[in-house]
């Protein structure tokens, strides 16, 4: 035994174990059915061993031409269905498929509306990281147990949607000129008790995360994303904010009363995927300042703008372009409008079909086992890519 | 930020031989576009793109749209001879637009934090494969998006570095989003129809035989 | 042939310490409290099925806890979510690939006829117009509650299922098909639009 503790081998290995072999890129499909729960989306892969050579996305296997249902439906009858858009975070969709269409026709909601939507959208912010964490941890073989402990936090602020709106999920909330239903302060007790037990919940699943090392050397100097590429690359949300650039639309365009509340942006050093990983959990503890302190100062008054005419709704002629920072990135919506009760065009910006066109990039020299850390770290949803 | 106008002498003076036009936008959104032509407008975006007071970086959204031909009439006085005096009358004129396809740019600022400004192309006419120039040399951005709209509208995108279908198969032959677009046959049985279901209710079962392409189930299909 | 034992002499047996069953309750018994479903969720109503999955409406108490992700190993199919002309293709292809006994329960409004986007050129009206479906659950998204009565509905069909006789079991049946055809992309539509050995709507007669 030599001083490595391995043994040496006497003699030179024949040739014939020396000699490349050689071999040709292996192409693979994955999906459109796999176990890693990010809907039904293929990557058709080339492979160099476990090497990735070459990545080219599909999708459309959602595809429910959601633009032309958009343009053949009057503009209330389309609020259901950006429910079903990016379907975890159905609040965040509304508000800003009902902040479009306020800018199209020139609408102004009352105080306590633009309140009630900063706390729902916080709520959904709030459950859509928690979610994507747990879906990311399982993705990386942890089988399940964190998933287990994100939806339970998730069900209980469901739980909260599903008694101001009267569903889980499609919650189809927001009106233009305001929201549909007011809420009481019995549901504001409840809403402050789950605020207030968050934070502990987060200190349990952060230690599960910061400190495994499974976790931190499958996540750190994965998929670096440079931001010049970022910025090119018009990728918004937590992933941008991951590769070290200041852009986040709370601030930059201050919507809704967002300017009224002190709440910091993270921003990431390495835009790897332990970088995304603690954007969300960074994000997360920003929103429960936020929310903390909006809670106290919610006035008395009305829910929706008395001015606006649910029936027969017809927004001038004209085009305009709204946006919000959804949990995902930049989630816009760009109406043109004739005058009529449809829209002449309905179209969706989704955050998750532009965050995917660095995909490639990113996986380019890694293995595959890196290809779902780097897709589960870029956050998509497929009702959002395909629409 | 500065205004739209002072945009447009900026870029038509960065790039010599450029036309841009202002399209307005009425309603309360205010916010106008510019039209660029075709030859000059991948220079525009560059200047767009790099000119340090604007710094126009991010290409958030690009979008088709379909304008189909429209015909407008308008009141118009003429003078004619009415009862025997001359008086002026109004009489109806027809004007004939006719349509064009549309690919329309919103452009924001990252470094700046300012925002949109929002430019347009248009096709000359509403070809199968109408093209266009693409810019995503300029904004990678927008890759994935012309290429829907490619899928979706028919627009060729030239200088566009991967152009296929992206949400439809590779197979299929239509591009849905077009307002003169036909919905294949595939009616869902309804025991109530009513209104424009009702309408394809009648064509489904006017005299079509029963057994709805079993012929077309070959040996090869069975997989 | 197959005559029902009598209750009442079953449970005095049982009180003498002899159980009595037949081979088909046995067999349907062992079956329906462990069936393995697949790892298949398209669109919303995927995350109500991980939902029913999760820790609140736990799925592994009816025995449905282990989602397989390969076909080979599944028994359900739970087609969760809108079915895209697209998507109609692999989605009769796992069914192929699924070994017999095996279930399909057609979850939320889109797999059962469309949904909310049946007026769309890429939706498939209806995952019945390919593979036959054993159970529907209609809602937008189905509660978990929901998705678990299915689940429990599915159970009483197995228990259901006879082994022998004329109207035994459709995988005991040499004659019935498990494998259907995978229609093809064509240049407007899926060729062909549904299968009509399995889609029969009912006709109307239109005076």
């Amino acid at each position: 035994m030599s001083a490595t503790g391995f043994h040496e081998l006497e003699e030179a290995p024949p040739r014939a174990m020396t000699s490349r072999i050689e071999g040709d890129l292996m192409e693979i499909s994955m999906g459109p059915q796999h176990p890693s729960t990010h809907g039904v989306f293929r990557m058709n892969v080339s492979l160099d061993g476990e090497v990735v050579r070459k990545l080219k996305p599909v999708f459309g296997y959602l595809h429910r031409n959601h633009e032309k249902i958009g343009e053949n439906t009057s503009y209330l009858g389309s609020m259901p269905y950006t429910d079903r858009l990016d379907y975890f975070c159905s609040m965040t969709n509304n508000w800003a498929y009902a902040l479009s269409v306020e800018k199209l026709a020139g609408i102004e909601v009352p105080e306590r509306a633009e309140y009630l939507r900063l706390i729902l959208a916080e709520l959904t912010r709030l459950q859509n990281h928690t979610s994507l964490l747990g879906f990311l941890l399982s993705d990386m073989g942890a089988w399940g147990t964190p998933l287990m402990y994100a939806f339970r936090e998730r069900e209980k602020i469901l739980d909260l949607f599903e008694s101001l709106s009267g569903s889980r999920m499609m919650c189809d909330y927001m009106r233009f000129g305001g929201c549909r239903v007011d809420a009481g302060p019995d549901w504001f007790a409840r809403a402050q008790k789950i605020i207030d037990a968050f934070p502990r919940f987060l200190d349990e699943f952060e230690k599960l995360i910061v400190s495994n090392e499974i976790l931190i050397a499958r996540t750190q100097g994965v998929g670096k994303l440079s931001a010049e590429l970022a910025i090119n690359a018009g990728i918004t949300g937590p992933m941008l904010r991951a590769s070290g650039v200041n852009y986040d639309l709370r601030k930059v365009d201050g919507y809704g009363i967002y300017p009224r509340f002190k709440f910091r942006i993270p921003l990431g050093d390495h835009g790897d995927c332990y970088d995304r990983l603690m954007m969300r959990a960074l994000e997360m503890r920003e929103s429960l300042g936020i929310l903390n302190q909006a809670m106290k100062e919610v006035p008395a008054g009305p829910t929706v703008n008395p001015k606006v005419k649910v029936r027969a709704f017809k927004p001038p002629v004209g085009e305009a372009y709204g946006r919000i920072e959804g949990p995902k990135g930049e989630l816009g919506f760009y109406l043109i409008s004739d005058g009529s009760a449809n829209p002449y065009r309905y179209r969706v910006r989704p955050p998750s079909f532009i965050n995917l066109t660095v995909l490639e990039d990113l996986c380019l020299g890694h293995t595959v086992a890196d290809v779902m850390v780097i897709l589960g770290s870029i956050d998509i949803v497929m009702g959002e890519v395909d629409r | 930020m500065e205004s739209l106008e002072e945009i447009k002498t900026r870029a038509e003076a960065a790039v010599p031989g450029a036309k841009i036009e202002i399209v307005p936008n009425p309603g309360p959104a205010n916010q106008p576009s510019l039209l660029l032509d075709h030859g000059h407008a991948h220079a525009v975006a560059l200047f767009l793109r790099d000119d340090p007071a604007l710094k126009l970086d991010h290409c958030s959204n690009v979008t088709g749209v379909d304008w189909l031909d429209r015909k407008t009439t308008k009141k118009v006085k003429v003078k004619k001879v009415v009862d025997g005096a001359e008086k002026e009358v109004e009489e109806p004129q027809e004007e004939f637009f006719p349509g064009y396809l549309e690919a329309v740019y919103h452009l924001f600022s990252m470094t700046l934090k300012h925002g949109p400004v929002i430019i347009r192309m248009r096709t000359a006419d509403r070809a199968q494969r109408a093209p266009l120039p693409s810019l995503t040399p300029v904004w990678r951005s927008a890759e994935f998006q012309e290429r829907e709209i490619f899928d979706l509208y028919g627009i060729k995108f030239d200088g566009h570095p991967d152009l296929r279908r992206i949400l439809m198969w590779d197979e299929f032959e239509d591009f849905p989003m077009r307002k003169d677009y036909r919905e294949p046959d595939d009616y869902e049985y309804e025991p109530t129809p009513h209104d424009d279901v009702l309408e394809k209710a009648k064509q489904h079962y006017a005299p079509r035989p029963q057994l709805d392409g079993a012929e077309n189930i070959t040996a090869a299909q069975q997989q | 042939m197959s005559k029902q034992i009598d209750e009442g002499l079953r449970s005095e047996l049982q009180k003498r310490g002899v159980w009595v069953t037949s081979t088909q309750e046995l067999y349907n018994w062992g079956r329906k409290n462990s069936i393995w479903p697949l790892q298949f969720g398209l669109a919303c109503c995927a995350i109500e099925m991980i939902a029913t999955a999760a820790s609140r409406y736990d799925l592994a108490r009816f025995g449905g806890e282990v989602f397989r992700p390969s076909p080979r190993q599944a028994d359900l199919m739970i087609v969760a979510g809108t079915v895209t002309k697209k998507m109609a293709p692999q989605i009769v292809r796992l069914y192929n690939q699924m070994p017999d006994p095996k279930y399909v329960i057609s979850m939320g409004a889109c797999a059962i006829s469309g949904g909310p986007f049946k007026q769309g050129y890429n939706v498939l009206k209806g995952i019945d117009r390919y593979i036959p479906v054993d159970v529907y659950i209609p809602g937008c998204p189905p509660r978990p509650e929901a998705l678990l009565h299915a689940f429990m509905e599915l159970q009483r069909k197995i228990a259901g299922q006879k082994l022998t006789g004329d109207d035994k079991a459709a995988h005991l049946d040499r004659e019935q098909p498990s494998e259907f055809p995978v229609p093809a992309f064509g240049a407007h539509d899926l060729e062909p639009p549904s299968n009509p050995a399995i889609f029969r709507p009912p006709q109307l007669e239109r005076t």
